[in-house]
């Protein structure tokens, strides 16, 4: 199953290392292959060092694309950070 | 110019240019290696990332306990770059697709994603440029085993200077480039001065921060005579300098025609000096120096720097070339003293709470008997090659003593079984470097033929001084009356059945206590090899009716201060030269 959606970056700080880390650890959880595109560059969510080189900042939309038997939940989660700002304003 | 002072380790003046140990960076050559190698460079990447991870982990508890968890965060996601396995996956490829070694093809990788975090041109990422630099260099350093690589090869010659050195790292070094050393922490006799003294290259220990103040490459100069360092000097003090330099070697010179004169007093009583030795190869130089034998052949160094014990042949390789350079004149082997400063965390040894008290030397061998059945063996069948003797280090109490002693029975034992030749009248002796020891000397004299008195270890234990922290370190006084009367315990134990007692601790090679050791009765003292021809330079310039008065006059005294101001009045009256 593979699912596509885009969400925004709404934290001022931007993708910066703490929300990374949040990401990572989400994606972490499930076994579907979570990929995230930012303009033309594109990352593997469970790799800290390429979502850092999507330089996503403030205002940034990103594709999400989930591939996987899980990909429903994965998307929940994922999209429920991004909404909550990463718990940052 | 910026002039530091230490305490001077080893003499000589040397001047050259400065390398930083710790903040420079690694120079990791491009090397190939052969397509079955591919699997092993892969391990080794793996083990370095995961000790780096772990690390890390352990940096983000403290650092998250003292500065609060958002100081932990910056860890945690240091954590999460290193254990990124698209990161693991890149360098795996380069490795096997290029034949690189680990270490060329994970710096690779870290400067390719240096150069494009730069590119991309945010602040942000600007500067996680230098986290990245961190964690490589901190999964290099594991990845070429702690910094040894770095020393190990150098180009050119060098005046190194490091916080600190590990006996391995200095035992690796490169004695052809480095031409002086400068280290923040240590005492004379922690270990590091004792290695620099055996490699013979002019050192200053204990100056506190001198590596904040050299980036590298200014030209510096080490005075190991008198324990200063000078940065950047100007024009006048590197001219004086190197007057020094030449008026150094002359003095060696001078001390070296000594080499073959007899080491007799002044009435003509023999003092036989002995050497100490770390490695097979220095028993030659200790006969050049002049030594009538090794007293104290530290076997411990064959042990570290590796990943696994040394075997059996390996160790008897060293022992039997050891022997046979030294033409039939005696080898005290003292069985390997593990632990405490000497730590060889690859062969599972536990970081003690508390090392020096701890599961350390002959204490560890008893309860590892497989490592020390093969030692002992190895030190067994050496002995057919020469006059090879056994030491035990670190008794404390006879009941050790017998057991080491039961295991070297069980060892001969075994090899009568095997039919392996081994010198079945092995001379035993014990280190008196404990208290305990000391002052039960006369008990435990029974079981051996020879006692050495390790003087390092016996004033730390007496004085619980750790004399490689150099916050307590100047409390350190072998001369120390405490110290001084289980010296003189020791020597009556002996005396009383005429036991040879031997001394191998520093003290047996500085000028200062000379006199006072032969008039407290020792007539065996065992040194560097380079101390050699200072010593006896003393002992022919002394009569033993003049040793033993100051031995008197030094006993008198309650405190070292006075113990050692009194030593150095006397050593300076004693300037008549037999030469």
């Amino acid at each position: 199953m593979v699912l596509e959606r885009e969400l925004t970056v709404t934290n001022r700080e931007g993708l910066h290392f703490r929300p990374i880390m949040q990401l990572v650890e989400v994606a972490s959880k499930f076994s579907s292959r979570v990929r995230i595109r930012c303009g033309d560059r594109e990352a593997d969510a469970r790799s800290p060092m390429e979502l850092l080189m999507l330089v996503a900042t403030q205002g940034c939309s990103l594709m999400v694309t989930i591939e996987g038997d899980d990909a429903p939940a994965a998307m929940d989660a994922l999209s429920q950070l991004f909404s909550q700002g990463f718990g940052e304003t | 110019m910026i002039t530091k002072k230490g305490i001077n380790a080893s003499p000589g003046v040397a001047i050259g240019t400065a390398l930083v140990l710790d903040a420079e960076d690694y120079r990791i050559p491009r090397r190939t290696v052969d397509p079955g190698q591919i699997p092993a460079q892969i391990s080794v990447l793996d083990n370095a990332l995961e000790t780096s991870r772990a690390e890390v982990a352990e940096l983000r508890v403290a650092a998250a306990r003292k500065v609060g968890d958002q100081a932990g965060d910056i860890f945690r996601f240091h954590e999460g770059l290193i254990g990124d396995r698209r990161l693991r996956e890149s360098v795996a490829e380069l490795i096997t697709n290029h034949r690189n070694t680990a270490a060329y093809a994970f710096s690779q990788i870290m400067g390719q994603r240096q150069k494009e975090f730069r590119a991309l041109n945010d602040p942000y990422l600007k500067e996680r440029v230098r986290d990245l630099h961190d964690i490589e260099r901190r999964v290099l350093r594991h990845i070429l085993g702690r910094q040894r690589e770095d020393i190990a090869n150098l180009s050119e010659p060098v005046i190194v200077f490091a916080h600190d050195l590990t006996p391995s790292q200095a035992v690796s070094i490169d004695r052809k480039h480095v031409l002086g050393f400068a280290i923040d922490v240590g005492g004379q006799t922690s270990h590091t001065a004792i290695l620099v003294r055996m490699m013979d290259i002019p050192s200053v220990i204990a100056l506190n921060d001198a590596t904040s103040d050299v980036t590298g490459g200014e030209t510096v100069i080490v005075d190991g005579v008198h324990g200063i360092v000078v940065i950047n000097p100007d024009e006048a003090t590197l001219e004086r300098y190197r007057a020094q330099q030449r008026e150094y070697r002359e003095f060696v010179v001078r001390l070296n025609r000594l080499r073959d004169l007899p080491s007799v007093t002044r009435d003509d009583v023999r003092i036989q000096l002995f050497a100490n030795i770390e490695l097979a190869d220095e028993a030659e130089a200790a006969l050049e120096a002049g030594a009538e034998g090794v007293g104290l052949y530290r076997t411990e160094f064959l042990f570290l720097s590796r990943t696994r014990p040394p075997s059996e042949d390996e160790q008897y390789e060293s022992y039997r070339r050891a022997a046979e350079s030294l033409k039939g004149k005696p080898l005290v082997i003292r069985t390997m003293d593990l632990g405490a400063d000497k730590m060889s965390f690859s062969m599972g040894m536990q970081h003690d709470p508390n090392p020096d008290l701890g599961l350390r030397s002959l204490r560890y061998c008893l309860q590892h008997l497989d490592l020390f059945k093969t030692h002992l063996r190895a030190i067994l069948r050496a002995g057919v090659h020469g006059d090879v003797r056994i030491m035990f280090p670190m008794i404390t109490t006879p009941m050790e003593l017998r057991q080491a002693r039961a295991t070297l029975a069980d060892v001969m034992e075994d090899l009568d079984e095997e039919g392996i030749s081994f010198r079945r009248d092995i001379k035993i002796g014990i280190m008196v470097e404990t208290p305990a020891a000391a002052i039960m000397a006369a008990s435990l004299a029974r079981d051996v033929h020879f006692m050495s008195i390790g003087t390092n270890d016996l004033t730390e234990y007496t004085l619980a001084v750790d004399r490689g922290n150099e916050r307590v370190a100047h409390l350190y006084a072998p001369h120390s009356p405490a110290v001084l009367r289980l010296i003189r315990s020791v020597l009556r134990g002996g005396a009383r059945i005429s036991l040879p007692v031997n001394i191998c601790g520093e003290m047996a090679g500085s000028p200062v206590y000379c006199q006072l050791l032969i008039g407290l009765g020792l007539r065996h003292l065992s040194m560097t090899p380079k101390d050699i021809p200072e010593i006896k330079r003393i002992v022919r310039s002394s009569t033993i009716a003049e040793c033993r008065a100051v031995a008197r006059e030094a006993l008198r005294f309650d405190s070292d201060r006075q113990v050692l101001n009194f030593l150095r009045d006397e050593l300076r009256k004693l300037n008549d030269d037999p030469l």
